[in-house]
């Protein structure tokens, strides 16, 4: 239903907001646009466009970073995180969305901070006890340093989607003979699997971009794309611009796919709260 | 035995709790330890009494300035973001062709990550970058404006890659408010403008209080952007790089757990302070029927 | 705009479409000053429709709406001065009681004692005196709904516009409201169009009722001439004629018409013209079915006890239900006979179906 006089240009104020999306559009578009042009280009300096056009720096970026095990660490890391992250915050949402106990609270906290705190607060500490212990270096504590945010992240999206299901349903199935067991699989696991995909989604573009954590966790045979890309730039001199160009084209192409994915699963404007828009 | 069983069971104390331990025992291990470790840590500097890393850090002001530098970034980026998704998500609400394309266009920058973001603003708004020759060409500037490697670089960098996030939140905030509200205080007479006032936004702001913490968190771990598009040594040395310097350049662990601690501190008075503020505000249901 | 000065509200072809298809066509209808009338129909009649394009809520595909002299179709709802009981209540959650009903007087810029007298006002007539400081989440489905009512009246608007208003309470408290409702109507010289799918709520509480059916007016009237005379087989569905039985007209008897089919005979009053040997649907409350020793023979199934009578399912040898009232008490398996008054039968041409 529409209110009179909402229409979506429609006062100075209106236009105002649209030139302001039309600027941040406008400057989105530049900077993406100048990295795909360079990544395409010859030579670069003091002109509009490259004197030349090339997909040469594909390849030597390819041979340079040596992005084919990049890539492949990339993909275990993001696979073992979301995996191991919804296996154990599915059960403890549930936990949570359904039962009270004393001191729920506080878990609740002890949930929520992982993701209020900027990685880099707990990722020295945690980089220190990890090479401690002998995890950090290798995929084991990339993965496990990756863990530290994704698992709360499950829990605190899992805790709505668990919420919205009416608890009748689990009564029903326990008076019809089903045991805890059956009723996570055979019940509730079904209803659950929008929820759990959103959750892996967003799990997985969050892996892929973590920065901070897997900087400060990964050795030589251990990094990610985005550590490697931030390595070839901070050591830029040495390899040609355009090379660094190309690879940063290669890991937005791929975050793109994984969010075109994500917003067929999840309505990104709904994830705190839905009421019914509803016809009159 | 079984008497001990039923009082735990009348607190909710039960056998299914267990589903919780793994998770719990997780965050236990891997983030509450880890961080005792390094308070633990940082109290034990070679010299100087337990004290001795963070009064090295109040002393010495290429330290000590790294908290404001950061605060001078992130809290103007933070509030810019948030301010500047309200009016636009609330333009955007309701239903209407092309919306889901608009949504994705602004959550696009998701994709991008900060290394991108960095690379395409340093290639963009550089002094030979499309930017300033358009601004050249068009006989506003008679040289480049110095965009990069400095505070405006990470600025726009934290704006680009920030205001998606609070967009997202600040739009399910909103579409979590009952339309017909809106519709209520206009048969009583509200125009479009004290509808926003009285009635949206009063019930938007707890929301906003959250986004503005998210992405306050977001900014303030500005890292590869500070170095990449700022000026990692003069006026972008944010607090993240003087704890990788310590730790990962001077191998000096005492002094980099002293400054992780100080920036999670930092970090939490700021949130405090947010979530203090929203303490006092209306924070129940958003729909009409209570 | 006070509500006072006005006689009547008309609206004239009031038509609102939705991707190409009328959710309401063509209603035109004169609303006069004191009135209380209510739409009636099924859910996605258009009822709700019609509501919220005289609200102004909804813009109007085609049509007018009309104050005396003044087109009200343009004017944006904050400036109709109507006033709206939402089928949700949609009271503001952050606002207590006593600045609910105050904020339509506040968008008015009502001076502030004024202000207050009314606030007062309209608390103490809705019984709420005791829960003016309380959040709505505090209070019941039925305070709420209170709330909403003062929020609307205490205004004094030209039109109290109700949607579906009882729909969220519970079966005593609705019958409860809906006297507090004609109630307020009264004391307060209301203008009330009020939105509901139950008929009995709409026989109640109206002076005129309106019956739709998919976008389209069936019937205006009076609570008896819709609820005696339905001028259709939809309308006679819809106010409670369970007995529709689909019959051949076989010919005058009397100033009634004689209608067959299926071991059933039995004589009723045709509405429109009624051909002799085309199909007819013979339509009839439970209440004026009996048990008679002559009529069409049938088996009782069902016996449900409904204080002073009950009500019996009986089934005819051809298999076709009959919903009847009786005094007496049948039992499961007996043998009856079923016939009903001539003027108390409604037979409605065309083909059945």
């Amino acid at each position: 239903m529409e209110l009179r006089g909402r229409r979506i240009v429609a006062s100075p104020a209106g236009w105002l907001i649209w030139g302001a999306v039309l600027f941040f559009f406008v400057m989105l578009a530049g900077v993406i646009a100048s990295v795909v042009v360079s990544s395409f280009g010859t030579r670069w300096f003091d002109t509009w466009l490259p004197q030349g056009w090339t997909a040469g720096w594909y390849g030597r970026a390819w041979d340079d970073f040596t992005l084919g095990p990049v890539l492949v660490v990339t993909l275990e890391v993001a696979v073992l995180v979301v995996g191991l992250s919804l296996l154990i915050g599915v059960p403890a949402a549930y936990t949570l969305a359904r039962r009270s106990f004393p001191g729920r609270r506080l878990l609740q906290l002890l949930f929520l901070l992982p993701i209020l705190m900027p990685p880099i607060t707990y990722g020295i500490p945690l980089a220190t006890v990890l090479y401690k212990y002998g995890f950090a270096g290798h995929l084991s504590g990339v993965v496990l340093a990756n863990l530290v945010p994704s698992v709360p992240f499950v829990i605190l999206t899992m805790t709505p989607f668990i919420e919205q299901i009416d608890p009748q349903l689990e009564r029903a199935a326990r008076m019809c003979g089903a045991t805890t067991r059956q009723i996570f699989l055979r019940v509730l696991a079904p209803l659950l699997v929008p929820g759990i995909l959103a959750a892996a989604i967003l799990v997985l573009v969050r892996t892929v971009g973590m920065f901070e954590l897997t900087f400060l966790t990964a050795g030589p045979d251990s990094q990610t794309l985005v550590v490697a890309l931030y390595y070839s730039m901070s050591s830029a001199g040495i390899r040609a611009q355009q090379s660094v160009d190309a690879m940063a084209v290669i890991y937005t192409s791929m975050m793109l796919v994984l969010l075109v994915v994500a917003l067929r699963f999840v309505n990104p404007t709904q994830l705190v709260a839905r009421v019914r828009d509803e016809d009159p | 035995m079984t008497a001990l069983r039923h009082r735990l069971a009348d607190r909710g104390v039960d056998r299914n709790l267990l589903l919780l331990l793994p998770a719990a025992g997780f965050v236990v291990v891997l983030f509450v330890y880890p961080f005792l470790y390094g308070i633990g840590l940082s109290l034990r500097p070679p010299e100087g009494g337990p004290l001795g890393a963070y009064r090295r850090f109040l002393t010495d002001p290429y330290l000590r300035d790294t908290v404001t530098t950061t605060l001078g970034l992130s809290l103007p980026a933070a509030l810019l973001n948030v301010l500047a998704s309200v009016p636009i998500a609330y333009r955007m609400r309701g239903r209407y062709r092309g919306k889901r394309v608009l949504t994705t266009l602004l959550v696009l920058p998701i994709t991008l990550g900060t290394v991108l973001t960095a690379q395409g603003l340093l290639n963009f708004l550089g002094p030979t970058g499309w930017f300033n020759r358009a601004l050249l060409g068009a006989g506003l500037i008679d040289e480049p404006v110095r965009l990069t490697h400095n505070y405006w670089g990470v600025f726009l960098s934290l704006v680009i890659t920030g205001f998606p996030f609070a967009f997202l939140l600040v739009s399910s905030y909103l579409s979590g408010i009952d339309p017909t509200l809106e519709r209520a205080a206009a048969t009583l007479g509200a125009n479009a403008r004290q509808r926003f006032r009285r009635i949206t936004l009063p019930l938007l702001a707890p929301g906003l209080a959250t986004t503005f913490c998210l992405s306050f968190v977001l900014a303030f771990s500005v890292f590869p952007s500070a170095v990449l598009v700022g000026d990692p040594a003069g006026e972008t040395r944010v607090i993240s790089i003087a704890a990788y310097e310590a730790a990962y350049v001077q191998y000096d662990y005492v002094l980099a757990s002293a400054l992780a601690v100080i920036m999670g501190v930092v970090e939490l008075v700021v949130i405090g302070l947010v979530l203090g503020w929203r303490a006092l505000l209306y924070t129940g249901s958003t729909i009409g029927k209570g | 705009m006070s509500g006072t000065g006005f006689t009547e509200l008309r609206l004239d072809r009031v038509s609102r479409s939705f991707a190409g298809r009328d959710a309401l066509a063509e209603l035109t209808l004169t609303i006069r000053k004191g009135e209380f009338i209510a739409l009636l129909g099924p859910s996605g009649c258009g009822k709700s429709t019609a509501l919220n394009c005289l609200a102004g809520l909804l813009p109007l595909s085609r049509g007018s709406i009309w104050r005396d002299d003044v087109r009200l179709d343009t004017v944006p709802p904050e400036r109709r001065g109507f006033g709206m009981v939402f089928q949700n209540y949609a009271l503001f959650p952050h606002l207590s009681v006593r600045r609910n009903i105050a904020f339509g007087l506040q968008m008015r810029r009502v001076a502030r004692a004024e202000a207050r007298r009314r606030v007062d006002a309209a608390i103490r007539l809705v019984h709420l005196e005791e829960h003016a400081g309380k959040l709505p989440g505090q209070l019941s489905g039925g305070q709420q709904q209170r709330v909403a009512i003062a929020r609307a009246v205490v205004l004094e608007p030209s039109l109290v516009l109700m949607d579906e208003p009882l729909s969220n309470l519970d079966a005593k408290l609705r019958l409860e409201m809906r006297t507090e409702i004609r109630r307020l109507h009264q004391t307060l010289g209301l203008t009330t169009v009020y939105v509901t799918h139950d008929q009995e709520e709409a026989l109640s509480l109206a002076d005129r009722l309106v019956v739709l059916r998919d976008g389209e007016v069936q019937q205006v009237g009076t609570p008896e001439e819709v609820h005696t005379a339905p001028v259709n087989r939809h309308v006679a569905a819809f106010m409670g004629y369970r007995n529709l039985l689909p019959l051949r007209a076989a010919g005058g008897a009397g100033a009634g018409i004689r209608v067959e089919g299926d071991g059933i005979s039995l004589v009723g009053t045709p509405v429109g013209t009624v051909a002799p040997g085309t199909g007819v649907l013979a339509a009839a409350r439970p209440e004026d079915l009996r048990i008679a020793a002559d009529g069409v023979p049938a088996v009782v199934e069902v016996v449900e006890y409904q204080g002073r009578e009950v009500a019996v399912e009986a089934r005819t040898d051809a298999g076709t239900p009959l919903f009847l009232r009786s005094a007496e008490r049948p039992a499961p398996g007996d043998r009856i006979h079923v016939t009903a008054a001539p003027d108390r039968l409604l037979v409605f041409p065309g083909e059945p179906g």
